[in-house]
């Protein structure tokens, strides 16, 4: 243990000297770089970074709200895409192959043809009784284009837990349904968390794509006092705002998959 | 620790940040880094030796021998167009139709280059002030002069004094609106970064926060779908919108007019930029600008909304 303690506090400085030294250089090389002060003046400028502060936040709640939404949304209608994809069976081929059909569409178009596609096309039809927000259309697209990410994710969670235990639930008297439920979905769900939380850092900075319908979002806001200063400090705000958002959604995931390590080494040494 | 070392690693991300920053700026226009450094020693030597720094010889340009003139694709009518009088492609051979067309070829003349030593660039209204060297001489696309913007790139004088005008559908309940309280609880939307946003804003000042949109064509594409109840655009490009791109849209009115004009930007210091002041100058003063305006500009303005 002492010993431990002690290349442990070695380890630590050492990676703490390797860091500043990384540091030091990149700062280095970059301040010195010719074009370094109109860079400063252009992305780092210290008046405009405090007036952005003032507007930019208020309009990132846009981009929370979006993805929060969509979110809650997403979650399970992507079950349940996934569910239709593993039903077993002849009869069910129809709803396999609309699964499979739509996992293919939505993660081969770019998200921002989607996003224009019904933020624009959808209300052009004309339709009294169809929305024409843009919001609604900006969250429809990212439900359906993360929708089919995450029920890939769902499906090899489903797929890996291993077939015999279906066997067996159904050998006990479950229907299909019932053994998906209470067998293979808490299994397979519990598998997937860290992958899907990752589809979903991913889904909050697709948030930005639906200023793109008029939405003033952080990211649109930002272009706005861009415009006005002719200066991308205020890029620089919205990067930082969402990389702050994305932190504690990434360490979350990390523990989850550390903590699944841990319990799977545990039950290892257990066997 | 922890925190010290997450603190240290957001700095180097930082510091990452601005690299990539400045590796953009040198890699993307690489043609022009020497030009800018040529441009400096130029205009040393002829301030020193030589009487006229506007002679054509004198003139140090992105492409030596050529003028390199930006402006966005499509470019619109009435400020460029094609034979057929639709949008201008600046990757097709230039036709010199259209008022900012005029202008660019009339500057260009003044300056001694004939029409085929004008090249045409191809740059989005939003890199027009992107930091760093510029690989055109300079950009003509309705870039509003403001103080702010000043400060990142240079804008020669006025070639257009510009008002700001209110688009709506024909039969919506703003069509009629006759005055700036009128259009109070209208949706209104603009192309983002121009000073038709500035105008909602500062001008109208609507109940409703207005639609920013990438570009004018997306705000027309809304303003068709009902999604707003109007757009703000320049007055002159009102007449292609109304005439060809939404017939049944109507121009409101246009907005009191400020001292808002376009220039022609510049990269930041270019002494190119009194010459070509010299050349607007003389424009003006031999009545071409008014001539272009009259042939290219519909001058018959609706009223303005106070």
């Amino acid at each position: 243990m002492n010993h431990s303690g002690a290349s442990g506090r070695r380890s630590t400085l050492i990676a703490l000297a390797s860091t500043l030294v990384f540091a030091a250089v990149l700062v280095l090389v970059v301040s010195n770089a010719p074009g370094w002060p109109s860079v400063k003046q252009a992305f780092f400028n210290g008046e405009v970074f405090r007036d952005s502060l003032g507007v930019i936040p208020e309009a990132f709640l846009v981009n929370v709200k979006i993805f929060l939404i969509a979110e809650v949304l997403i979650l399970p209608f992507a079950l349940l895409i996934a569910v239709l994809r593993s039903l077993p069976g002849p009869v069910f081929f129809p709803l396999r192959a609309l699964a499979v059909v739509y996992a293919d569409l939505f993660r081969g178009i770019p998200t921002i043809l989607v996003i224009y596609m019904l933020g624009f096309g959808v209300p052009a039809l004309g339709l009294s009784w169809l929305p024409i927000d843009p919001l609604f259309w900006g969250v429809v697209a990212l439900v359906l284009v993360y929708s089919a990410y995450v029920s890939e994710v769902y499906r090899a969670g489903i797929e890996s837990v291993h077939p015999s235990q279906t066997a067996a639930a159904r050998s006990l008297g479950l229907s299909h349904v019932t053994a998906l439920r209470f067998v293979v979905l808490p299994q397979a769900v519990r598998r997937v968390v860290p992958p899907l939380l990752n589809d979903f850092i991913g889904l909050q900075k697709d948030t930005a794509l639906v200023g793109l319908l008029g939405v003033v979002e952080a990211f649109r806001q930002s272009q706005i006092e861009v415009a006005s200063t002719f200066n991308y400090t205020p890029y620089l705000v919205t990067a930082i705002l969402f990389v702050l958002l994305t932190i504690p959604l990434a360490r979350l995931t990390d523990w989850l998959v550390a903590r699944d390590r841990r319990r799977q080494l545990a039950a290892g040494g257990a066997l | 620790m922890r925190k010290a070392i997450a603190l240290l690693v957001s700095v180097a991300l930082l510091g990452a940040t601005a690299a990539c920053g400045s590796d953009d700026d040198e890699a993307a226009p690489a043609t022009t880094a020497p030009a800018t450094e040529e441009t400096d020693t130029a205009t040393e030597a002829t301030t020193e030796e030589e009487p006229d720094p506007c002679a054509k010889e004198e003139l140090v340009t992105v492409v030596d021998g050529s003028l390199t003139i930006a402006t966005d694709n499509p470019a619109f009518p009435p400020w460029f167009q094609d034979e057929e009088g639709a949008p201008w492609d600046p990757t097709t051979p230039a036709t010199g139709l259209g008022y900012e067309a005029a202008v660019a070829y009339a500057v260009a003349e003044q300056l001694g280059f004939t029409m085929d030593e004008v090249r045409w660039a191809v740059v989005p209204f939003n890199n027009v002030f992107r930091p760093g060297p510029k690989d055109f001489d300079f950009d003509i696309n309705q870039v509003s002069y403001l103080p702010a913007r000043d400060e990142a790139v240079d804008f020669s004088d006025s070639y257009y004094d510009v008002e700001q005008a209110v688009v709506t559908l024909k039969g919506s309940e703003f069509a009629s609106a006759a005055s700036l309280a009128d259009l109070q609880g209208a949706k209104l939307g603009a192309q983002v970064g121009t000073t038709s946003y500035n105008a909602i804003v500062e001008l109208i000042q609507p109940s409703q926060d207005p639609a920013v949109y990438d570009r004018n064509d997306d705000a027309i594409r809304a303003l068709q779908n009902k999604q707003i109840d109007g757009i703000v655009v320049d007055f002159p490009s009102t007449g292609y919108i109304t005439a060809v791109q939404v017939p049944n849209a109507t121009v409101v009115g246009r907005l009191p007019a400020g001292e808002e004009y376009f220039g022609l930007v510049f990269e930041e210091g270019n002494p190119l930029r009194d010459c070509v002041n010299e050349a607007i100058a003389a424009l003006q003063s031999d009545g071409s600008i008014a001539q272009f305006q009259e042939e290219w500009i519909n001058t018959a303005a609706p009223p303005v909304l106070e």
